[in-house]
């Protein structure tokens, strides 16, 4: 075998690229099992009914193995005592408000930038592309000091302990309007004219002409925003107090500050927040993918 | 990253052949259509961030004190920040961060998609494990792997098992030397499937032609590498580092829930600063002169990727 391979160069660089490919799965997989086994990890103790259990497989390869006595009690455990249920509400509340609003204000002021004449339009453009750079994070502290005084309706005189004071900063966001108006810009005018010359108006030829063909870049920015209010934790952090507003990563991280930790049950509550998100992700791939390979645009 | 900013911003509005020159009503629904988006960018963005400026030089106080009212002190903000170390061990350690996770993510990242970008059976599914961590919440991230950080725990299983005992245990949060490295880990394993998905793009634009080319003049694995593969990602190499470094200086999610700054600022970072100034101690003035100097950095970054990237295109 070995001198028949070694014999004719073609066999010789078969086996080689043979060798080659199974080196590149090993090395795959061994970096697969890298970027999982937390999330394995995390979900198997969720499902340990036994605290107990749950720590001392910790520092084994048990961590791993679902066994032992099985079940739901963590998750019955978080939503029985930690109110989970009115957090995964705020999360999501919060979420869709944003990302609908936002999909809409922010691809108007992208549709008037990338069709519209108007005296200023330059001007406007130039300060959008300027404000993508101002981190959220460099605002966070004068904004707070904004926000605990702005009025509301109904009397109130603060924005702090609501779920407006979670949205309405996130609603129009620079980076969106840039990634619509790119869009917008490279789609051909015939129809828009057409309509035009029929007397459509411009709100008429956005909505029914320019939206049915964006769906591309209006799912890019849904997810994008999507993922941020999900996952959004500083804010919340210091404009919340209570659990009647909070989102989930605010409620989480209160809980893992409580003693004594229960790991079964922050397992389960961690499974809780990732799993919608884990199996939206695995739903839409190759959106979410795209998504985030066009935030590569950004500069 | 083939359409450039400045290039958008001069693009003149082509004439509509054909019809009427400019409208007056069409001005005014160009406007209809953006004020929502103004007016919020001027009420959340562009009023804070004046306000930053000015309050950076101020004593104000969130919580204002009636009998002492807020005074303009000058730059005495901005030599008191340098003067303490929580201030200063915060932005040595987003520098620390830049040096280690920049590095080491891109190439990790790169490596990554190049992998996937194989075509051999499967790689859809280990693209989509690679990526997986990025969907994840950094809270979520955060305690699983304080979990795993435990001193009874799988890391230090792990270490012992393959040091065959030599190594470890470690009380790696609670440890001021691994504390900002542990950290570090955690970043990397949740961020490199982002950078792995531009760099993706990033391959799949190189013309195959030029890989060609390479083959017949007997190039290999390696040569094709170097010669053709990172000269032609170099845009989305230079986009990739920046805005890795970006977030490096926001830094702030996974530090606040697994130890907040500790032990004794081992792990502070500038964000973790301005906040725990700002909101913990309702300090807004000296918060607010702290994120001036956050924005100072992440502006040069920005300006600097802007002009690589322009550099760029002018040679093409």
């Amino acid at each position: 075998m070995a001198t028949t391979t070694s014999s004719t160069p073609i066999s010789d660089w078969r086996l080689r690229k043979r060798l080659g490919t199974i080196l590149t799965y090993v090395a795959m997989t061994l970096l697969a099992i890298f970027f999982l086994f937390p999330i394995v990890f995390m979900l198997v103790s969720s499902i340990k009914n036994s605290e107990t259990q749950v720590v001392t497989d910790m520092s084994s390869l048990y961590a791993f193995i679902p066994h032992g006595e099985l079940g739901i009690q963590n998750y019955f455990d978080v939503f029985g005592q930690l109110e989970f249920g009115r957090l995964m509400l705020n999360s999501t509340v919060i979420m869709l408000v944003t990302v609908l609003s936002g999909l809409f204000i922010n691809s108007m002021i992208a549709y008037a930038l990338a069709r519209l004449r108007f005296r200023g339009r330059g001007l406007l453009l130039g300060v959008v592309v300027a404000l993508i750079i101002v981190p959220f994070e460099a605002v966070a502290v004068p904004l707070l000091l904004l926000v605990n005084r702005l009025p509301w309706f109904g009397g109130a005189s603060t924005w702090l302990n609501s779920y407006h004071v979670q949205i309405i900063p996130f609603i129009a966001d620079a980076f969106s309007i840039f990634l619509f108006y790119q869009f917008f810009i490279n789609i051909p005018k015939d129809l828009e004219e057409a309509a035009l010359v029929d007397g459509a108006s411009l709100f008429r030829i956005y909505w029914s002409i320019i939206l049915p063909l964006s769906r591309p870049i209006f799912a890019t920015v849904a997810i994008l925003q999507a993922l941020a209010s999900w996952n959004r934790f500083m804010w919340p952090l210091i404009v919340t107090r209570g659990v009647e507003v909070r989102p989930l990563t605010v409620g989480m991280q209160s809980f893992f500050g409580q003693d004594p930790r229960l790991w079964g049950d922050l397992m389960a509550f961690a499974s809780m927040i990732t799993i919608p998100v884990l199996i939206i992700f695995l739903l839409f791939q190759k959106w979410f993918v795209q998504s985030v390979a066009s935030t590569g645009i950004k500069g | 990253m083939a359409e450039t900013v400045p290039k958008a911003a001069q693009e003149p509005v082509p004439k509509r052949v054909g019809l009427a020159p400019v409208r007056a009503s069409e001005s005014l629904m160009a406007w209809l259509f953006s004020a929502p988006a103004i007016i919020l960018l001027i009420i959340f963005l562009v009023i804070p961030f004046v306000m930053a400026i000015g309050l950076a030089f101020t004593d104000q106080r969130l919580i204002p004190n009636p009998n002492l009212p807020t005074q303009i002190i000058g730059l005495r903000n901005f030599t008191r920040m340098f003067q303490d170390e929580a201030f200063i061990r915060g932005l040595l350690n987003n520098f620390y961060f830049v040096v280690v996770v920049v590095p080491v993510q891109t190439s990790l990242a790169l490596f990554l998609a190049i992998l996937v970008n194989q075509k051999l059976k499967g790689m859809n599914y280990y693209r989509t494990v690679y990526f997986a961590p990025v969907v994840t919440s950094m809270v979520v991230v955060a305690i699983v792997w304080t979990f795993l950080y435990n001193e009874q725990g799988l890391i230090n299983a792990f270490l012992s098992a393959i040091s065959f005992g030599a190594l470890g245990p470690y009380d790696w949060l609670r440890n001021t030397k691994l504390v900002f490295p542990a950290i570090m880990l955690l970043s990397i394993w949740q961020g490199a499937g982002f950078q792995m998905v531009i760099y993706l793009a990033g391959l799949q634009e190189i013309p195959n032609d030029l890989y060609e080319a390479a083959e017949v003049d007997g190039a290999n694995s390696f040569q094709k590498f170097f010669y053709v593969t990172l000269p032609q990602l170099r845009n989305t190499t230079i986009f990739v580092i920046l805005a890795t470094t970006i977030l490096a200086f926001k830094l702030f999610d996974q530090v606040k829930v697994m130890t907040d700054g500790g032990p004794q600022n081992a792990s502070m970072t500038t964000m973790l600063y301005v906040i725990d100034q700002g909101w913990g101690q309702l300090k807004v003035g000296y918060a607010s002169a702290v994120s001036v100097v956050f924005f100072l950095i992440v502006l040069i970054i920005s300006l600097l990727q802007r002009r690589f990237l322009r550099e760029e295109r002018q040679v093409e």
